[in-house]
């Protein structure tokens, strides 16, 4: 009996590998994707700065999502980890080393262990419990960078960073063009590793965790163990996004850990989808693109728009969007068949 | 210290009638609504603008207080807020931080970023001894006035009819509903009171906890508190929380000035990881 329990079943061990190596496979359109994401300084020369952000934006998006879209976590005080990282990064880039890609290692791990510690706060409870936790650990960390203002610069926030030339090679401009290509490549790195990651059988257990936690631990998926796994990785990737965020912007300050923060990033992946790679990616595309027109039309009161935009999303834009997102997904792979024999 | 003490009990008493309103949507309903510090706010903005512009006296403008943001409630309940009562509670956490967002971005608009300072009565002004223990008369006002709405909610929950059939439509809405009762009336009556108590509470809190356009962000954490610490299974438990909440906020920013509100969030955090269903909860 436990000899059967043991050996999964040849023909299912083979069908979920043909599933999973499936999924490994590149499309047509995500080297296209990131063909134009790297031909962009060259069409683009001009908005550099606004692209760095969009692609600092996605990184943190492809974060959140992996523990909300993939392991079903809600979380409200994701920004604990960004600014985790961009402290750590402004603070190692001040006092010890002013290499970028030695400062960005030390953001992750910084990051990675603030995410496995409280990872622990994470495992039970309810959506609102979990909801309420988070943000009460983002909250936390506010005051308490608010607090030890000697070390963080309080409300002024760290000055006087000065990066060193990336790899000993390339400085940062002020067009941003080392600043954006420096934030894609880890941003390209990072979602090359995720999108491993959830193609795999790691992957499938979180899914599997996300929709059932019962039926999951039944089949013998080690819930507790995954979550914890995923949830430090989440917070590794945020940090990465913080560090890079103090690197090119060469600031750090609390806006770093604030609510808002939290919030806009929900609707960034909420906008793009959840539970799908390029969900983040697309978000943070339109966000930004979003909040640049609208704040060009009204600098104060752009928080009024995304509240509008929240509100009608939830109301029943978001079937609708993500049905268009859907329909030009498939005529877009018939287009391509279409061409390719 | 007993001043600090006495201070911190009328903190947490008007955090209790803030919060009440979310008790019973959040704790009894199951609906997440973060936007609950809006209809204070809107209770906020009555008394000012009648103070202010009509010259109203306080203790009038507070009826108004309540009744407004009630009917505000009673109309968002019926037209926005029931579709949402079936959705995930992530959709809630969005939709109610985008009306939030919205809320914070007109009110702005509207009134101006700046605190909103009202002038109190001279009645209600300074502070009197009773055995060398400094009271204060604004304090004592509120503390009585949220005694009696206290005992006046709890009354209305546990013994009347409205009561029980709340608690029926609440425990189980299908089978409520096949006894007869109106399980849509009771939630709307349900949520405008509720406002209208938050908004009541924002009306007194505008000496307290001062007003300006990002109060519901600023107080969204503390009402979520006091219910998810207090658990979800009546008043009591939101009433307890509110009041040790309150007297661990005020005493912790008067000795230890610098943690600000960390004290807040580290207990917060380390009771719902050790009670995730609340201190008071009872196991369901």
């Amino acid at each position: 009996m436990t000899m059967a329990l043991d050996t999964p079943r040849p023909a299912l061990t083979d069908l979920v590998g043909k599933t999973l190596s499936r999924r490994r496979r590149w499309k047509l359109g995500e080297v296209v994707f990131w063909g134009l994401t790297a031909a962009a300084p060259f069409m683009l020369p001009r908005g550099m700065l606004l692209l760095n952000e969009v692609a600092i934006l996605a990184l943190f998006a492809l974060s959140l999502d992996l523990i909300l879209g993939f392991a079903g976590i809600v979380s409200l005080g994701h920004a604990a980890f960004l600014g985790a990282g961009a402290y750590a990064a402004g603070l190692f880039a001040l006092h010890v080393n002013a290499d970028p890609l030695t400062g960005l290692v030390v953001a992750v791990l910084a990051a990675a262990l603030l995410g496995f510690l409280t990872s622990f706060l994470v495992l039970g409870g309810t959506d609102l419990t979990r909801l309420m936790v988070t943000l009460g650990i983002a909250l936390l960390l506010f005051e308490l960078a608010n607090s030890f203002s000697a070390i963080t610069g309080g409300a002024d926030g760290l000055q006087g960073i000065s990066m060193g030339p990336l790899l000993g090679l390339f400085p940062f401009d002020l067009q941003g063009r080392t600043a954006y290509l420096y934030s894609l490549s880890v941003l390209f790195v990072l979602f090359l590793a995720a999108r491993r990651m959830m193609a795999s059988p790691f992957g499938l257990s979180l899914r599997a965790i996300r929709d059932n936690p019962l039926r999951a631990s039944a089949t013998g998926v080690a819930i507790n163990g995954r979550i914890v796994l995923v949830y430090t990785i989440a917070a590794a990737y945020a940090g990465a996004a913080g560090a890079l965020m103090a690197q090119t912007t060469q600031f750090v300050s609390l806006d770093v850990l604030e609510f808002h923060r939290s919030a806009d990033l929900m609707l960034v992946v909420i906008i793009g989808g959840a539970g799908w790679l390029y969900g983040g990616i697309i978000g943070a595309i339109l966000f930004k693109v979003l909040q640049d027109a609208i704040s060009l039309a009204t600098p104060q009161y752009w928080q009024f728009w995304i509240g509008l935009l929240l509100v009608v999303f939830v109301l029943g834009g978001r079937e609708i969007l993500h049905g268009l997102l859907a329909r030009s997904r498939t005529a877009l792979a018939k287009l391509a068949s279409r061409r390719a024999p | 210290m007993l001043t600090i003490l006495f201070d911190g009990v009328a903190y947490g008493m008007l955090l209790f009638i803030l919060a009440s309103g979310l008790a019973v949507t959040l704790g009894l309903m199951n609906f997440v609504n973060l936007a609950h510090g809006a209809f204070a706010m809107a209770g906020g903005y009555v008394t000012v603008v009648l103070m202010q512009r009509y010259d109203v006296p306080f203790v009038a403008t507070l009826p108004f207080a309540f009744l407004v943001p009630a009917a505000i409630g009673a109309v968002l309940e019926r037209t926005i807020y029931r579709p949402m009562y079936a959705k995930s509670h992530l959709d809630q956490v969005l939709f109610s931080i985008g009306l939030v967002f919205m809320v914070v971005a007109a009110v702005d608009y509207v009134m101006g970023s700046q605190q909103q300072l009202i002038r109190l009565p001279a009645w209600l002004q300074g502070r009197f001894d009773i055995a060398g223990i400094g009271i204060g008369r604004y304090r004592s006002f509120v503390i009585a006035i949220c005694i009696v709405l206290t005992i006046a909610l709890q009354y209305v929950l546990v013994r009347t009819r409205f009561g029980s059939r709340l608690r029926a439509a609440v425990d189980d809405q299908q089978v409520a509903r096949g006894l007869g009762v109106n399980v849509g009336v009771i939630f709307s009556l349900t949520f405008a009171v509720g406002s209208g108590l938050a908004g009541l509470g924002g009306a007194l809190g505008v000496e307290m906890l001062g007003l300006d356009p990002t109060f519901p962000l600023k107080f969204m954490i503390y009402f979520l508190i006091v219910v998810t610490v207090g658990g979800r299974s009546g008043l009591t438990g939101p009433f307890t929380a509110a009041l040790l909440i309150g007297v661990v906020d005020v005493a912790g920013k008067y000795y230890v000035p610098q943690l600000g509100a960390f004290l807040i969030y580290a207990l917060m955090v380390a009771v719902l990881f050790l009670r995730p269903q609340g201190l008071f909860a009872v196991a369901r």
